[in-house]
């Protein structure tokens, strides 16, 4: 990446994305329909409808608004049109996306109607989408990429190759001053004592230790049968040869490399505020869920491991796959972008691995088109923490 | 060096992941250990899949399995050295 100029669109609030999207962006579930006409309509925006929105309350509701806001914020977004049920949740969403500086404009459905609320919302889309259309590239340090991870469908081969290759980018990236996220709280079961001796203090040890053991005590025994392992490891990863879900943790944690220490343990969506560096966020292991929050935080590019071949992709931000398993590219070579299984032969190192993820991120960020993007995956999932009213 | 069958995370490891494709009973597999990178050999008994994972010595029900050097569970059955380890006779220690 040292020789690559790397290129994006820097935003009114000086960060830089790596994408151009006019999202149209449904406050609830009631108003995907509208959201998906104004995007039928006007050709060069997105709607992402989602499955929530309604009646949630407490810490439920702030996750909901974060991750709202949060995807309207994220730098790879130009302009946003956001259409909720009701004027005043769509308002905090429109305030929320404007202090970026961004363009941003709400509609609501009551007292309107679908029809009207389409007319006037296509008619600012279009706006929007034009205005967009002319902003230009710029070079761009690499010290303004946020890159996220979180594996998917992992088996024994994402532990030897995949998510070393992440982790030997993580070390050569951020002594660059890039920002970087790990997660997926379940998944760390049976390394947490490695986990917990990566904080970057005695104060963020703890508090990342009270984030996991709350998970084990208020989401998993609260709720399980008899064995989690019938969902952790999931029936794909077991197909693929990983056994329990110590193995498995010690598999995901290569992904944060050997060099750096997580400043922060985040929220569920929560904007990193610690400076450049590796960030902890609580977050589920089902990747949908997962690269969602994580764009919501304002990462621009996503790293994904994956074994077995998790097909995953996400509306706004690249999802760079990357496999060390011989037989998932020879059967679903689409999905990958970046074959480490060299690794497995012993033709390639680690750090050659970590290179070839690199190269590959710069050429992503300068505009080739992921395989997920290219395949149309638009994943975007609402994390969800309990039931509404 | 040729390419190997098996490849062991860690020197301490008593398991080692299968990652060649269609590899039946009896061969006798190229083991190489990535830490340290030094190779041994080992006679699998079972046709393992890839990405599956075969006990490096005689292991019995208890045992605890290591693999990155660390703790990924207890043996629930007797296992023979070269013998697939997975859902059958190894276990989480969680949950």
């Amino acid at each position: 990446m040292n020789e690559m100029t790397l290129t994006g669109w820097r935003r009114e609030n000086n960060r830089v994305g790596v994408r151009n999207h006019v999202l149209i962006l449904p406050l609830d579930d009631l108003s995907n329909a509208a959201c998906e006409a104004v995007a039928n309509n006007i050709k060069g925006t997105m709607a992402i409808p989602h499955a929530y929105g309604r009646l949630q309350f407490g810490e439920d509701l702030e996750v909901h608004f974060r991750t709202l806001i949060g995807t309207g914020s994220n730098p790879n977004v130009a302009a946003v049109i956001v259409i909720g049920i009701e004027p005043s949740w769509t308002g905090r969403v429109v305030d929320g996306i404007r202090k970026t500086g961004k363009p941003v404009e709400g509609f609501w459905i009551e007292q309107h109607g679908d029809i009207n609320t389409i007319a006037s919302a296509s008619r600012k889309a279009k706006e929007f989408v034009q205005w967009a259309s002319e902003l230009k590239r710029e070079p761009v340090p690499v010290s303004d990429l946020w890159i996220s991870t979180k594996c998917g469908e992992s088996d024994t081969t994402t532990g030897l190759a995949s998510c070393p290759a992440v982790g030997n980018m993580y070390d050569k990236l951020i002594p660059h001053g890039i920002y970087g996220v790990f997660g997926e709280t379940s998944e760390i079961t049976g390394g947490e004592h490695l986990a917990r001796k990566r904080a970057i203090s005695p104060e963020i040890e703890e508090k990342w230790y009270k984030m996991w053991k709350a998970y084990q005590e208020d989401v998993i025994e609260a709720h399980k049968t008899d064995d989690l392992s019938d969902s952790q490891p999931t029936k794909g990863n077991i197909l693929g040869g990983l056994t329990t879900i110590e193995e498995k943790a010690l598999g995901n944690l290569e992904k944060i490399g050997h060099n750096s220490k997580f400043l922060d343990a985040l929220q569920p969506a929560e904007a990193p505020a610690r400076g450049p560096g590796l960030y902890y966020m609580d977050t589920s292991s089902a990747a949908a869920e997962c690269v969602t929050l994580m764009a919501a935080a304002g990462y621009v590019i996503h790293t994904f491991p994956t074994g077995q071949g998790n097909v995953i992709g996400n509306p706004i931000v690249p999802v760079i796959k990357i496999t060390g398993n011989p037989r998932t590219v020879r059967t679903m070579p689409e999905h990958i972008d970046v074959d480490v299984s060299g690794v497995l032969r012993r033709e390639m190192t680690i750090d050659q691995a970590g290179d070839a993820l690199i190269d590959n991120i710069g050429r992503t960020a300068n505009g080739r088109l992921t395989a997920a993007e290219a395949l149309g995956h638009r994943e975007f999932s609402m994390t969800k923490l309990y039931r509404s009213a | 060096m040729s390419i190997p069958q098996l490849l062991v995370h860690n020197p301490e490891d008593n398991v080692g992941v299968v990652v060649v494709e269609d590899l039946k009973a009896g061969t006798d597999m190229l083991c190489v250990i990535t830490k340290t990178n030094t190779a041994f050999h080992l006679t699998v008994n079972d046709d393992v899949p890839i990405g599956h994972k075969v006990a490096l010595r005689d292991l019995k029900a208890g045992d605890t399995a290591i693999k990155y050097g660390e703790d990924i569970g207890k043996m629930v059955a007797d296992t023979r050295k070269g013998s697939h380890v997975h859902t059958q006779n190894l276990k989480t220690k969680r949950w």
